[in-house]
């Protein structure tokens, strides 16, 4: 390990950091706090450094492994097991849509690709505007986002992209598309292109390297591989404590060891599939039987292009172009839209992404340093026949989300698919081939645009994959639409707060981090003012 | 990045092997039966990129299943139990005859044999045999592409030497 790498958690615990790691315990426990936090992702990290900042005791339950900097060692073998919710291959339902879903301390902030965007203002708008949520204006959450991005060292990428990214950016502008520059959560990055397996360099601000650390050195206690099974009520309007399940050895399976946790503030950030999840285990109020569902994807296909000159798409910083131009043809309620960017490139998540096997794939695969490939997330959520999943139990309690895809999503699948082809053969590709099982690929833009056309495109055969799991929780502006308030708080139980993904009633049609920043760091600063007795902050 | 099916979800789709599906429940695949018959998916789905070599590629096949073992342990108790079902059905004879249409013993299945079965569930009308499929899929490519020796036959250099 380099002098010049530091890991801040592995020299906190060194120092005397409180963490228990519930695999290690021999005997249930229990614990005392002012403010219990389930999930260490976006939500739960922000709400834990603000609250410990105000002298609050805070303990953070995560049921994903604490892995620190000097562990990621960027290799796909050790991070998806280790880093992901069920080794990178969790399914919907009818196993169409792979998700990439981080399970490790610091959430999916310790593998995403570093992209950091506002929430669209044409998002707000619409929430606004047809959900009624008037607190939530661009102008008022702007401080909110300004103060996160200076936090977690938000600026547009001033490095060169790399060929990947190029490449997005070169067949947009040929067409006359406007592609930008993709503002990222690092300092002093080493510009390596390994983020989705844990940042081997401390550079990208995830909640394992910020707010984490800086909580725990105000005092939070970590409780990491504990399995947040139930929040235990008293009657119906309060939560009394939270009851976690210890995980064996394998950091999969829960054993018999409880750790009863009371507080007198739950704040529940599991995830967008993770908390539906536990407050329907709960037994939550759910009066209006709107727990788990409005649950977004940003359900995203892909294609990949061979170009002559290597593109080396493992290489370099995976996000930092896009393109919002595809975003902005329809009504925000109309045929739905897509964002484009590109994902890195590693063989494993090449090869087990392109179709079919034996010679055609391995032929494929040998093109490997010279494929590019670019993505489209489709913004679901708006269009009134776009409802998205439902999170549901299975016997054992562990969730999974039903997503159907239906007509208006393939509509702009293939929309999505036609603009990918056209703008890689416009930046010289020799070959596109649109992620399907059922086309080889096409030599020309042309061969392309009919071959599209015609593709048959349904689950199992087209390839959807996402990585932005959104909703479930959704805040309304009355218990009748909503299962939070904007401020997050449950409409049912007084001391019930959801600070993640899952409160958001639509999708974002952005890359979701800095809006769960943004949210929590406003939400969460609105709560400690309470909590403390304090007037409410003069929010805009 | 797999696709799993449930047992359950087979006799949904009408397949009419609830006698084998029964047997699938209450036998467990044996290791050396699963052993045959990942060897034989791997050895179709990895056609033109195994080594020539006789022995090199009986190692690295069994490497590759080795590896398929490995990523399954990673997964939830639920795809654990699903993936376990789906080995078991498919090591079991009239199972592996009926369902996946292959008719020798794994051990004696060719390429092509096990090609077409793959590509059979591929495009199958019912989701669950295309389910079944990208798992295979997923697992065995997965597996290969993990290891550094399978790197240098796509021209990936490898993890960079940052430190």
């Amino acid at each position: 390990m380099g002098s010049n790498v530091r890991d801040l958690m592995r020299e906190g615990l060194a120092a005397g950091w409180s963490h228990i790691d519930a695999t290690r315990l021999s005997a249930n426990l229990a614990l005392e706090a002012d403010v219990v936090i389930v999930g260490s992702g976006a939500g739960g990290g922000v709400a834990a450094e603000l609250l410990a900042t105000e002298g609050l005791k805070v303990v953070i339950v995560e049921e994903g492994p604490l892995w620190t900097t000097s562990d990621f060692h960027m290799r796909e073998a050790e991070a998806y097991p280790n880093l992901y919710q069920e080794s990178a291959a969790r399914k919907t339902a009818d196993k169409a849509i792979n998700i990439l879903q981080g399970r490790s301390v610091g959430g999916s902030t310790t593998v995403n690709w570093t992209s950091s965007f506002r929430t669209p203002p044409e998002t707000l708008a619409y929430w606004q505007g047809m959900l009624g949520l008037k607190p939530l204006s661009t102008e008022a959450m702007a401080p909110w986002f300004a103060a996160m991005e200076h936090r977690l060292g938000v600026r547009p990428w001033a490095v060169e992209p790399n060929e990947n990214n190029a490449i997005l950016a070169r067949g947009a502008r040929q067409l006359g598309i406007e592609a930008r520059v993709i503002p990222r959560n690092v300092r002093g990055c080493w510009n390596i292109g390994y983020c989705g397996m844990g940042c081997p360099t401390g550079a990208k601000q995830s909640m394992l390297v910020t707010t984490l650390p800086s909580a725990l050195a105000k005092g939070a206690t970590l409780v990491s591989r504990l399995r947040a099974e139930r929040l235990l009520l008293d009657g119906k309007q309060r939560v009394v404590a939270l009851r976690g399940l210890a995980l064996q050895a394998d950091g999969i399976r829960s054993g018999n060891i409880e750790v009863t946790i009371r507080a007198r503030h739950f704040i529940v950030a599991g995830g967008a599939i993770g908390s539906p999840a536990l407050l329907m285990r709960s037994g939550v109020p759910d009066p209006h039987g709107l727990l788990g569902q409005r649950t977004f994807l940003h359900p995203t296909v892909v294609s990949a292009g061979v170009f002559k000159d290597r593109v080396d798409g493992y290489a370099g910083a995976p996000q930092s172009i896009y393109s919002d131009h595809f975003l902005h043809q329809h009504p925000i309620d109309g045929p739905l839209g897509f964002k484009l960017e590109t994902p890195p490139l590693h063989p494993v998540l090449y090869a087990t992404t392109l179709q079919g096997f034996g010679e055609s794939h391995a032929e494929k695969m040998r093109d490997f340093p010279h494929a590019q490939v670019i993505i489209a997330l489709v913004r679901d959520g708006f269009h009134p026949q776009s409802r998205g999943g439902r999170v549901k139990l299975r016997g054992d309690g562990s969730p999974y989300l039903d997503y159907p895809l239906d007509d208006v999503y393939w509509e702009a699948a293939r929309r999505a698919l036609l603009a990918m082809a056209e703008i890689q053969f416009a930046a010289g590709a020799g070959r596109v081939t649109p992620v399907h099982e059922e086309t080889p690929g096409f030599a020309s833009w042309s061969e392309a645009k009919r071959g599209i056309a015609d593709l048959r495109l349904k689950p199992l055969l087209c390839r959807v994959v996402s990585a932005h799991v959104m909703g479930g929780c959704a805040i309304g502006d009355s218990p009748a639409r909503g299962v939070v308030d904007h401020r997050g708080r449950h409409f049912q139980l007084e001391n019930l707060t959801v600070c993640d993904g899952s409160v958001f009633p639509t999708s974002i049609g952005a890359n979701p981090q800095l809006s769960i920043y943004g949210l929590a760091a406003r939400n969460i600063s609105l709560l400690a003012a309470e909590l403390l007795g304090r007037p409410t902050p003069a929010i805009p | 990045m797999m696709a799993l099916v449930t047992r359950r979800d087979f006799l949904k789709a009408g397949l009419g092997g609830s006698v084998l599906l029964a047997c699938a429940g209450c036998v467990t695949a044996t290791a050396d039966d699963e052993t045959e018959m990942l060897s034989a998916v791997a050895s179709a789905v990895l056609a033109g990129v195994l080594p020539a070599s006789p022995a090199q590629r009986l190692a690295a096949i069994s490497e590759t299943v080795g590896g398929v073992r490995r990523a399954i342990a990673g997964l939830s108790a639920t795809a654990q139990k699903e993936v376990g079902e789906l080995f078991t059905l498919l090591t079991l004879a009239p199972a592996r005859r009926l369902v996946a249409g292959v008719s020798s013993p794994w051990g004696r299945a060719g390429d092509e044999e096990v090609s077409n079965f793959l590509n059979r569930w591929r495009y199958s009308r019912f989701a669950l045999l295309q389910g079944a499929y990208a798992a295979l899929h997923d697992l065995v490519l997965g597996a290969w592409y993990a290891r550094p020796e399978a790197w240098p036959t796509i021209g990936y250099p490898g993890t960079p030497e940052i430190f």
